[in-house]
């Protein structure tokens, strides 16, 4: 890995339009190179669409970007050799087996018919998938496909490797599977810039953070330094009659001292929260004014709570991705 | 809360996977980038895997041949030319032609269901020849084409077509029909990238075959047309094309015919084939 320019991916102000949505609305990004590189935001965000225009699929409507130097709309095809990138959807064909789909990703590459055969073995056989390699990919399980279409990605080891939410929908199991290979990437030297909704995927592979909303940067950083934004930990309660959380959120912002944000979940509240010791008085102060709670924990800040933190509003529920999602199809 | 600690790597398969991977990862070096033929011809290549793994496609090449010609030579043989085996000897190669350029209105269907998938999105975002995708794509359904062609000229030696051209005649036009239909590819790949849906493609495509195919000398002489058709029938790309068919079928073909059917195909290739190229980048 050549370590010639720090910054591996550098974006500055980059538009993009769908109609009169703007899905990217002056993204700025400063990814340095042989690091995880994290870009967390709700669905809707703008994250594929900005993937998209840095790996050449979409050209932005303002704004600039470079990949290790190079400009992703004067020298399309150098960021090409440089970039993989493993989409949010199967970015495999389906209809091919295991080896087929790596065999014609090593052809077109350039390697010879026999070099790319060995390449694909190789590579299946790291990725765990050697008794799959000549079962049609359709037929894979949500992991196994995940698997292959990260393989497929580093056919030739890419300088920087764009992964758009690889773990979305994996079980937990196929989620750690993942996390391993992104790591082995990383000591391998290559780049990775992956887009997630979970805090917690973020927290556990990216050196740096940037936070997405609304096709805007509202914050970057180390995870702890997004942690000290946010606060140390937040108190989950859920309580055992919907009826009452107008009365605990009354009471849980007195004792707490902080903001209570009504979850989804009709019988949930969450709060962000540095002391512990509160935390106990607070749920004694609940169980004492008669509201019944059905459990309560401790735990990392969810993605909701960093939202609060750094809107002052809930991360919205969009009901699709990026329009980018939309017009590609 | 995390339920995955850096040690969870540690476990037997975690492991494995890392040291085969980061040996693989150092093996992934960048070979000398391949020309566009290589790649066109991978993407060729893909064409026919699919073919291996859906066979089922190839219905529409090999029983829509078969019911077309059986239905049209014994429909009509007896009523326009008196007998079914003279009919055939005229119907052939029209119906030739007809069965060919319905399957291209595929070659759009099978694009657009193909670019809604994520996998384009790979090939876009590979350092490859921009058009490769599609020009293998046109390549594997010239081998569509060239199983319909087979099928449909099996079919009419087995029912009496005894053409005077010869071996060489039949295969002349076959691949002179070849060169055509790629021709007319290029504007069902444009149409497959302008539409939204593969059933768009289809209804549309359908919509521009069907009086192109129907108004033209495949079924009758249009001698016997009205003048306001006839003029049509005329100037109708399929007229020229049955002719030229026919021609070197019969051994009769002059240099003219064929000639006009190459520079139709030259001529569509070039406004067709970039138009699909800047529809294909812009998306």
């Amino acid at each position: 890995m050549k370590s010639t320019p720090d910054l591996a991916v550098e974006a500055t102000g980059l538009i993009k339009h769908f109609g009169s949505t703007r899905a990217v609305d002056g993204i700025d990004l400063a990814v340095p190179a042989g690091t995880v590189y994290g870009v967390l935001g709700p669905n809707g965000a703008g994250k594929t669409t900005a993937v998209r225009i840095l790996t050449t699929l979409q050209q932005p409507d303002g704004g600039t970007a470079t990949v290790l130097g190079h400009d992703i709309q004067r020298e399309p095809d150098t960021v090409r050799s440089l970039v993989s990138l493993t989409g949010q959807f199967a970015s495999v064909d389906e209809d091919l087996t295991g080896t087929e789909n790596l065999v014609l990703l090593g052809r077109l590459l350039g390697y010879s018919r026999s070099q790319a055969r060995r390449r694909a073995d190789d590579l299946l056989t790291a990725f765990g998938l050697a008794d799959a390699a000549d079962r049609q990919v359709k037929k894979y399980s949500g992991g196994m496909r995940r698997r292959i279409d990260i393989a497929a990605s580093i056919v030739v080891t890419p300088e920087v490797l764009f992964l758009d939410e690889p773990t979305t929908g994996l079980d937990p199991r196929s989620r750690n599977q993942v996390w391993d290979i992104i790591r082995v990437l990383v000591s391998g030297g290559t780049t990775v810039l992956l887009t997630t909704q979970y805090l917690d995927e973020a927290d556990q592979l990216a050196d740096r953070i940037a936070v997405i909303d609304h096709g805007k940067v509202i914050a970057e950083g180390t995870s702890g330094e997004l942690k000290a934004s946010v606060g140390a930990g937040a108190v989950h309660v859920r309580l055992r009659d919907p009826v009452k959380r107008p009365d605990a959120e009354r009471h849980l912002t007195k004792a707490l001292g902080v903001p209570v944000l009504l979850e989804h979940d009709p019988v949930a509240l969450s709060a962000r929260v540095e002391d512990s010791d509160l935390v106990a008085r607070a749920i004694s102060g609940l169980i004492a004014a008669g509201i019944e709670v059905a459990e309560f924990s401790l735990g990392q800040p969810s993605l909701d709570e960093v939202f609060l933190a750094l809107t002052g509003r809930p991360a919205e529920e969009a009901t699709e991705d990026a329009p980018g999602e939309e017009t590609a199809a | 809360m995390s339920t995955h600690q850096p040690t969870a790597a540690k476990n037997g398969v975690a492991t494995a996977v890392d040291e085969n991977l980061i040996a693989t990862l150092t093996a992934g070096s960048r070979p000398p980038r391949p020309s566009g033929v290589t790649t066109a011809l991978t993407f060729g290549w893909r064409a026919m895997l699919k073919i291996k793994h859906v066979p089922e496609q190839l219905f529409d090449v090999t029983l829509t041949p078969i019911i077309f010609t059986l239905m049209f030579t014994y429909l009509f043989g007896g009523a326009l030319a008196g007998s079914v085996e003279s009919y055939l000897q005229f119907l052939l190669p029209g119906i030739l032609v007809q069965t060919v350029i319905l399957t291209t209105v595929y070659t759009g269907f099978t694009l657009n269901t193909d670019i809604s998938k994520g996998v384009f999105d790979r090939f876009r975002s590979l350092p490859i020849w921009r058009p490769s995708p599609l020009v293998g794509a046109l390549l594997g359904d010239a081998v569509r084409y060239a199983v319909a062609s087979t099928v449909v000229v099996v079919l009419g030696l087995v029912l009496g077509f005894r053409p005077d051209g010869g071996v060489i005649g039949v295969v002349g036009a076959v691949v002179i029909l070849l060169v055509f239909a790629s021709g007319i590819g290029w504007i069902f790949t444009t149409l497959g990238l302008i539409l939204r849906t593969p059933n768009a493609v289809m209804g549309v495509g359908m919509m521009i075959i069907m009086p192109f195919t129907f108004a033209s000398n495949i079924f009758v002489d249009p001698s016997t047309m009205p003048s306001w058709l006839q003029s049509f029938v005329d100037v109708n790309p399929i007229t020229h094309l049955v002719t030229a068919e026919r021609g070197l079928m019969a051994g009769t073909a002059s240099a003219g015919d064929i000639g006009w059917v190459l520079l139709a195909a030259a001529a569509l290739t070039a406004v067709f084939g970039p138009l699909t190229m800047y529809l294909y980048r812009r998306r």
